[in-house]
């Protein structure tokens, strides 16, 4: 971290009128995620933040001083999780927390994070509690949460008009919640008796042909699906060799974001309704600008994981700034309503309920050159796809 | 479900069950004969797969490609098993029991970082398999040809190792080491020999499961964990150490999940159950049933029991700390209350977490070492502790009755899991210890409006009094000093000596008139209380609890605790607990591939201290002393 911190300097020195003051403390950003137990998607999340911090201290750091990430592995634990919270508010004396991956390890976090009044920017969790029913003032979540997400994906599913849905998920908090969301949504937008038909598989452990065969014999019409990672895959694979997908309409969540997707190549499903992240497709100046970054920095292309992390340390460099101070109550009232820039455009943490408006992408699947693509694809805005102010507001305690 | 249907998931559960018999069939052969309790076994398991996918990019994905990958990366496992038995577990055989298992852990630390950074961290998908890469029509349902191939493969090696272990004299000789292996070794039987080729065999059939399953399942960082406790409950439901009967269990587990899976939602008069969501525990299940009815399994004969480990430390004789142990331990505790003003915060939230986990710890090695029961699902007690006083604070009580409610909530669970428990001996108890841990993890992780499901419960905060770390600290400590300073006094008490009495020589622990089962459910609630203590302790001082509480790994973290300092050790909980916190907390700061290098901590304390870190410092005391 030293190294790369007397590089970001040295680069900002040379090229920059504002470079940081000479021997003034960097801010440190208190990080913590499980990077051992979801590698595939935060190997690329810790590229995005060495990304975005060399580009704000190369711009002369934030407030005159350097910004630091000092990040910890919380082990996909939550209480490991809130010790290494500790470590970093009590002996780093980070000016925030960030991070956190899995939606019980947000929860704690956030938790803490409220106990010691300290900010909390959960940047992956996808949990709806963490803004709504365990909401508090210390916390705010950049991704889209799992019932926008699933919200991205109804109105397709509700035009199909078809009676009978399968659905099958991974059997936790996020499973739960995408299931439960899309139900109610898909009730309210499609009157006159549709009927579901459920399989909750064990996280990471699916045993693809009973389930395959349980969805075959429910006779659905179309199927909504929130598996990813390894069960994706084999949900994929068995899925085609016994023909489930068969005239059968298919929405996945998260199905496209290039940490699944890719794993899949030449097998990758057709014509999926899913939310991801086409990265080779986004033609916005300000993703084009990201990307060549990455790629040049990395030689690897980004993942949603990058733009996450990078994004993450962009929102904490500008609500510094905004705060004009580290102070944590000073923050946490500059981040209510902060507005600042990332690769999917101009984001903004509303102050109602510290959801960022951050969106994804919404499109289809299709094979191309022996890999998995998103086509016919659209931006979907995050502020689109939430509940009403008043229904938000009688949520959070 | 027609009948079709009903043939068609009959045949997928065969199929799992021939893949699960693969793995669990090496794990009863290097348990039979070694009575090495090999946690590594879903690491090569693991291993078989990547090496695989990494030989079929080389060898291409023709028929001759694929299958020779196949053959040959379950070679390259065998080889890999081979140097594990003979760089590290051949050194430590002597040790107290289950140390194996504390080195075996750290195998598994090792080899998942290693595998992250020769792999990398995507999923690695493979070819289908040559030949098999299409569907069946069977009934009516496409059954994907290579589900059947599976489904012969299991049947057929189960016959080559029933050919082996019966027709040659290599099989002789592991008979009769499975049988006694004292008796064979007196016999001449080259045991040191005999180990390594069968742990080699043992890794060659984890190897090939996990180049099996290459089509079905791209080669992923999760797929040791994922493998080893069901591979275990197989093995333990079959009976320990029977390959058939390893063969039975897995058909038996695999069909029931593919029936729980195919079930779906099923009302009954009034309520309706979920079968699907039961696959989280279906085995569990089964094996608490089993082991209810048959406590050696399906096949597992009383001759296949572990024979006790009379390791010559545990014989000698007991003597009660004397007053120079009593001081030290005073000096200690007063020198550990001066900590909040010689460290930071961060030294309190620390020590605060060691100090819970030493008495977790202290609580399983009253269980394990004195009591004799080893235990695999600890974590069950430790979990109802945290859950008992998070759901009293959620219904509006104060933190102090909260506190009180979470040993009573422990000391519930473990007097009626105690209760099937202390009727079974070594292994298969200790597997049935996990049985119920499972089952009370799944029961927190699916009972949302109670538990609050897989997000557990938040904002379990300490009084106001207790809210500053120093302050919170040293209730701790106080609440820690006082029940292991209980413990110690509870273990040299005539009750101890009776529970050590029944460990040693339950028979003649009997016509002493010890009752050796009720003794034992004592201890067992005993134990089972403290830890409750310890997980109460534990959620006010993280904020919140989730079912990570009462997982496996925390099982297992607090074995590892136990072993590292020393099974007999009296300071080797708080040892150990403290070695291993420290460990991990300063290693994932230190560097990124910390899991390997606090796994290969573990194995230079397990060979250097066999005896714990606790039983070498008491060895130097005495000799000190002398």
């Amino acid at each position: 971290m030293n190294i790369r911190r007397l590089v970001a300097a040295a680069i900002g020195a040379a090229a920059f009128a504002l470079p940081p003051a000479a021997g003034a403390q960097p801010i440190k950003l208190g990080e913590l995620n499980s990077y051992k137990v979801f590698p595939a998607f935060l190997e690329p999340y810790r590229k995005g933040m060495d990304l975005a911090l060399d580009e704000v201290n190369a711009a002369g750091g934030v407030l005159g001083r350097p910004l630091e990430i000092v990040s910890r592995d919380d082990t996909g634990n939550p209480g490991d999780a809130v010790r290494v919270a500790e470590e970093l508010i009590s002996r780093e004396k980070v000016a925030l927390l960030m991070g956190t991956f899995a939606s019980n390890v947000g929860l704690a976090v956030s938790d803490l994070a409220r106990q010691r009044k300290l900010p909390f920017l959960a940047a992956e969790p996808l949990t709806d509690k963490l803004v709504w029913e365990n909401g508090n003032k210390y916390t705010f979540r950049l991704r889209a949460s799992t019932y926008m997400q699933t919200a991205m994906l109804v109105p397709e599913a509700a035009k199909l008009g078809r009676k009978r849905w399968a659905i099958v998920y991974p059997n936790y908090e996020y499973g739960q919640a995408a299931t439960t969301a899309f139900k109610k949504q898909m009730i309210a937008l499609q009157p006159g008796g549709i009927e579901f038909v459920e399989q909750a598989v064990p996280l990471g452990k699916i045993d693809t042909g009973p389930v395959v065969q349980a969805l075959i014999d429910a006779k659905p019409d179309a199927i909504f699906s929130s598996l990813f990672g390894t069960d994706l895959a084999r949900f994929v694979r068995e899925g085609q060799l016994r023909g489930l997908f068969k005239d059968r309409p298919v929405f996945n969540l998260l199905g496209g974001e290039p940490e699944y997707l890719d794993a899949l190549k030449e097998e990758a499903p057709v014509g999926w309704w899913v939310t991801g992240y086409p990265w080779y497709a986004i033609d916005t100046a300000e993703h084009r600008r990201f990307r060549d970054a990455y790629q040049a920095k990395f030689s690897d292309y980004p993942r949603l994981g990058s733009v996450v992390g990078y994004s993450a340390v962009k929102a904490a460099a500008a609500a510094i700034r905004k705060a004009g101070s580290t102070d944590a109550e000073k923050l946490v009232a500059a981040m209510s309503g902060l507005a600042f820039d990332s690769p999917f455009g101009r984001i903004t943490f509303r102050a109602l309920d510290h959801q960022s408006t951050m969106g994804a992408y919404v499109g289809r699947t299709a094979v191309k050159d022996g890999k998995g693509v998103m086509v016919d694809w659209r931006y979907a805005d995050g502020r689109d796809y939430l509940p009403s102010d008043d229904t938000v507001r009688r949520m959070r305690p | 479900m027609t009948l079709a249907s009903f043939v068609a998931q009959l045949l997928n559960g065969l199929a799992g069950a021939s893949a699960l018999f693969l793995v669990a069939a090496g794990l009863t052969l290097i348990f039979g004969v070694t009575r090495v309790v090999n946690f590594a076994h879903g690491s090569l398991y693991m291993l078989g797969a990547y090496a695989a996918w990494a030989l079929v990019q080389v060898l291409g994905h023709g028929p001759l490609g694929f299958w020779g990958s196949v053959l040959l990366a379950a070679a390259a496992v065998a080889v890999v098993g081979a140097v594990i038995e003979v760089l590290l577990l051949k050194r430590i055989y002597a040790a107290p029991h289950l140390l194996q298992l504390t080195a075996t852990f750290g195998v598994v630390l090792i080899v998942r970082d290693a595998t992250l950074a020769v792999w990398g961290a995507d999923d690695l998908l493979g070819p289908r398999a040559p030949g098999f890469s299409g569907a069946v029509d069977v009934f009516g349902s496409a059954v994907p040809s290579y589900e059947l191939l599976l489904l012969a493969i299991g049947p057929a090696v189960l016959l080559l190792l029933w050919r082996l272990l019966t027709g040659t004299r290599f099989g002789m000789l592991v008979r009769a080491a499975t049988e006694n292996r004292l008796l064979a070794g007196a016999l001449g039987v080259d045991e040191r020999r005999l180990f390594t080729t069968v742990f080699a065999i043992g890794a060659f059939l984890a190897g090939l499961a996990g180049a099996l399953q290459l089509p079905r399942e791209p080669a992923n960082l999760g797929m040791d964990l994922a493998i080893i406790a069901e591979a275990f409950v197989v093995t333990v439901v079959g009976g320990l150490g029977s390959i058939p009967g390893a063969f039975l269990a897995a058909l038996l587990i695999g069909v029931v999940k593919a029936l729980c899976v195919s079930a779906g939602t099923v009302a009954f008069d009034g309520f309706s159950v979920d079968f699907p969501k039961l696959t989280l525990v279906a085995e569990f299940v089964v094996m608490a049933l089993v082991l209810a009815v048959k406590p050696q399994g399906l096949l597992g004969s009383v001759a296949a029991m572990p024979p006790t480990t009379q390791v010559a430390e545990q014989r000698a004789l007991v003597v009660p700390p004397g007053r120079n142990a009593a001081l030290a331990g005073l000096a200690a505790l007063a020198l550990t209350a001066l900590l909040p003003f010689a460290g930071d915060d961060y030294a309190l939230v620390l020590a605060t977490d060691v100090l819970v986990f030493a008495l977790f710890a202290a609580s399983l090695q009253f269980m394990m070492g004195t009591g004799g029961m080893a235990s695999f699902g600890h974590a069950a007690y430790f979990g109802l502790g945290a859950y008992g006083a998070a759901i009293a604070v959620k219904h509006g009580a104060p933190m102090e009755l909260a506190l009180c409610l979470a040993p009573l909530a422990a000391l519930a669970g473990a007097l009626v899991f105690g209760w099937f428990c202390v009727r079974l001996s070594g292994v298969y108890l200790a597997m049935l210890t996990l049985a119920f841990a499972q089952i009370v993890w799944s029961v927190a992780f699916q009972w949302d409006a109670v538990t609050g499901g897989s997000n557990g419960l938040v904002g379990i905060w300490p009084a106001a009094w207790l809210a500053p770390r120093r302050a919170y600290f040293w209730f701790a400590l106080a609440v820690c000093g006082a029940a292991l300073a209980a413990l110690a006094w509870i273990a040299r008490s005539p009750f101890g000596y009776a529970l050590r009495a029944g460990r040693d020589s339950p028979l003649r622990a009997e016509a002493l008139g010890i009752d050796v089962r009720a003794i034992q459910w004592t201890a067992f609630a005993i134990a089972g209380t403290f830890a409750g203590v310890a997980g109460g302790l534990f959620a006010f001082s993280k904020g919140s609890i989730s079912p990570e509480t009462l997982a496996i790994p925390r099982s297992v973290d607090a074995l590892v605790m136990v072993l590292l300092g020393g099974i007999n050790a009296l300071a080797g909980p708080l040892l150990g607990a403290a070695a291993f916190t420290w460990l991990a907390d300063t290693l994932a700061r230190a560097t990124e591939y910390w899991r390997a290098v606090l796994g290969g901590a573990i194995l230079v304390i397990v060979l250097a201290f066999p005896l714990g870190i606790g039983g070498a410092l008491e060895r130097l005391w005495r000799r000190a002393a002398r």
